[in-house]
């Protein structure tokens, strides 16, 4: 039976652009270009591979998001995932990690699965907890944030890099895994990927689709509600020195006035 | 007054300060109740009850070290049900936010991760953000159930607040998902004699500009002679020079230590996004036009096989 691998990526506003709030202290998506989230590019990635080592899979996209986040799926499909699914939805502007899981969930669920894919984190939010709660949603075991990943006769294994240990972990399928950008570099989408990815079906799901209520998400329906945000003023200029043979001396010299030596 | 659970993180027993900082943000809303677990979780007690907890729970079991996070989360659980605490606190560790995100699912709650400050307010406890890279900061607060909020390290100074901290034990029934995901080998990391990189007061890191593992020796020498972690970017970290575990930026450690000193580092936003909340930032780099030079409080363009090792011997003659 064909492995079947769903993989969660997001669509975020550029990192090197001018990211900033909407006046609903939503995160401004109209300002800045959007792209498929750097690190989910390694789930991507890793999705691939496990599919061509697997003697049959299936790579699935999924992502909840605005029209535009169509741009992330299509990066996917030409990087050689075989078919995207959309969630999208006017009333999911504003919805947070506990309405997007849940999003999610049902339609991993109804995609069908043996194995979800996710980042370690998105690029925006930069939370790095969806794959955590994708798994308590789901009823399956979690194998997040590894460095290295193994699918073979229904178990995942893999490497997790924690702050004080190395650990080898395994689980049965079906599972949710994330991956580390220590994972492995992503391909590159080929002209020829691209050129097929134009013909890969894109499956559009609207909440009905999912059984969900327009005030199970949103903003309305969020589980945390932001009341400010305020751009971080811009650090006073401080002094610049250039070396000519005693730079190093006035550094410590400054140290020493701030009192750190 | 409400109780606020905090979980700790201790190795063996020794609690790690991020847990002592948290005790301190957990008194200003209320009385800490501390959950402790695993081997040595008795013996986080005095230390916990020193800087306010007011009780402890503790819960230890194979389980905890044989499989990954959700053993935790059913103790967690527990403890919530026991205590029904009015927040529950959780250091920001990869692990702690993954254990409070499931928990929050469980109990109907929404999460605030990564909070580098946490104060009273009107409709329960406003956390403040850092976003975008730290170029914006937001105040967020838990609109549904118990609000349960990771904090970082370095978000709160440790205070002496003796309290009962009387132990108590948690009885923690595991779920059918406990044993998921089996633990099957772990190799501890060495420890370098230096302060954890997300802790520290102060920390040396080095980029691209170091120019090779072996040049880190020179990085490591001033950080050793400021009693500091050393750190890298991920310019360094790609090159194999320095393991990940020390690499700073969006996809690495986030830092905010008292002083942070960048050689040989550019400053792209990937880097800036996990160190731009330092107190103080000293850079050198040869490169006058870094982007860097635009966050520092005292910057040298020079070269840094000149600079380093010159500082690094001032600093180790005026320390005497």
């Amino acid at each position: 039976m064909s492995l079947r691998i769903v993989v969660c990526v997001k669509y975020v506003p550029d990192a090197t652009g001018d990211r900033k709030f909407a006046d609903d202290l939503t995160v401004d998506r109209d300002d800045v270009d959007g792209l498929l989230s750097e690190l989910d590019e390694y789930a991507v990635e890793q999705a691939l591979q496990i599919a061509e080592e697997a003697d049959d899979a299936e790579v699935t996209v999924l992502t909840v998001g605005p029209e535009d986040a169509k741009d992330a799926l299509r990066k996917a499909l030409s990087m050689g995932a075989d078919k995207a699914v959309h969630v999208e939805d006017d009333d999911l502007h504003g919805t947070d990690v506990m309405g997007t899981s849940l999003v999610l969930a049902k339609a991993i669920e109804k995609t069908g699965y043996d194995v979800v894919i996710a980042g370690m984190a998105s690029t925006d939010g930069t939370m790095g907890v969806l794959p955590a709660i994708l798994a308590e949603r789901l009823g399956v075991p979690q194998v997040t944030l590894l460095s290295e990943v193994k699918i073979e006769d229904g178990k995942v294994t893999g490497r997790r890099d924690g702050d004080s240990a190395s650990e080898q972990l395994e689980a049965s399928l079906p599972a949710v895994v994330s991956v580390t950008d220590q994972s492995g570099e992503a391909r590159y989408p080929s002209f020829k990927g691209i050129m097929a990815a134009k013909k890969k079906p894109v499956e559009s799901l609207e909440l009905d689709d999912l059984d969900i209520d327009a005030d199970e998400v949103g903003l309305a329906g969020a589980w945390t509600a932001v009341d400010s945000a305020a751009e971080r003023p811009a650090r006073t200029a401080g002094t610049i020195v250039k070396d000519e043979g005693e730079g190093g001396k006035q550094l410590a010299g400054f140290l020493a006035e701030q009192k750190f030596i | 007054m409400a109780e606020i659970l905090v979980y700790v993180d201790h190795v063996d027993g020794a609690v790690r300060k991020p847990t002592l900082e948290l005790l301190t943000l957990a008194r200003r809303i209320g009385e800490p109740v501390a959950v402790a677990l695993g081997t040595g979780a008795a013996d986080t007690a005095a230390v916990l009850a020193e800087h306010g907890a007011v009780k402890v729970l503790t819960a230890d079991a194979p389980e905890f070290a044989e499989y990954l996070v959700v053993p935790k989360v059913d103790a967690l659980q527990a403890a919530y049900e026991a205590v029904s605490p009015a927040a529950v606190l959780v250091p920001s560790s990869a692990e702690g936010k993954e254990i409070a995100a499931r928990l929050a699912v469980r109990i109907g709650s929404g999460i605030i991760t990564d909070a580098i400050d946490l104060e009273a307010g009107d409709e329960g406890p406003v956390a403040t953000q850092s976003a975008f890279a730290a170029s914006f900061t937001t105040k967020s607060r838990v609109s549904k159930g118990t609000p349960v909020i990771t904090v970082k390290p370095n978000s709160a100074p440790v205070e002496a607040a003796p309290a009962a901290g009387a132990v108590e034990t948690l009885a923690v029934s595991f779920g059918a998902l406990a044993t998921g995901t089996k633990v099957t080998a772990r190799t501890p990391r060495e420890s370098t004699g230096r302060p954890e990189l997300t802790e520290a007061a102060i920390v040396v890191s080095g980029g691209r500009g170091v120019n090779g593992a072996e040049n880190f020796a020179i990085i490591e020498a001033l950080a050793d002679s400021l009693g500091a972690a050393v750190g890298a970017s991920r310019a360094a970290v790609d090159a194999g020079w320095y393991p990940h575990s020390n690499q700073v930026g969006q996809t690495g450690k986030s830092v905010s230590p008292q002083l942070y000193i960048a050689s040989g580092i550019s400053g792209a936003i990937q880097h800036r996004a996990g160190m731009q909340t330092s107190k103080t930032i000293v850079a050198i780099n040869k490169d006058a036009e870094a982007p860097i030079f635009d966050l520092v409080d005292y910057g040298v363009v020079g070269d840094l096989f000149d600079v380093v090792p010159q500082l690094t011997e001032e600093v180790k003659s005026r320390k005497g």
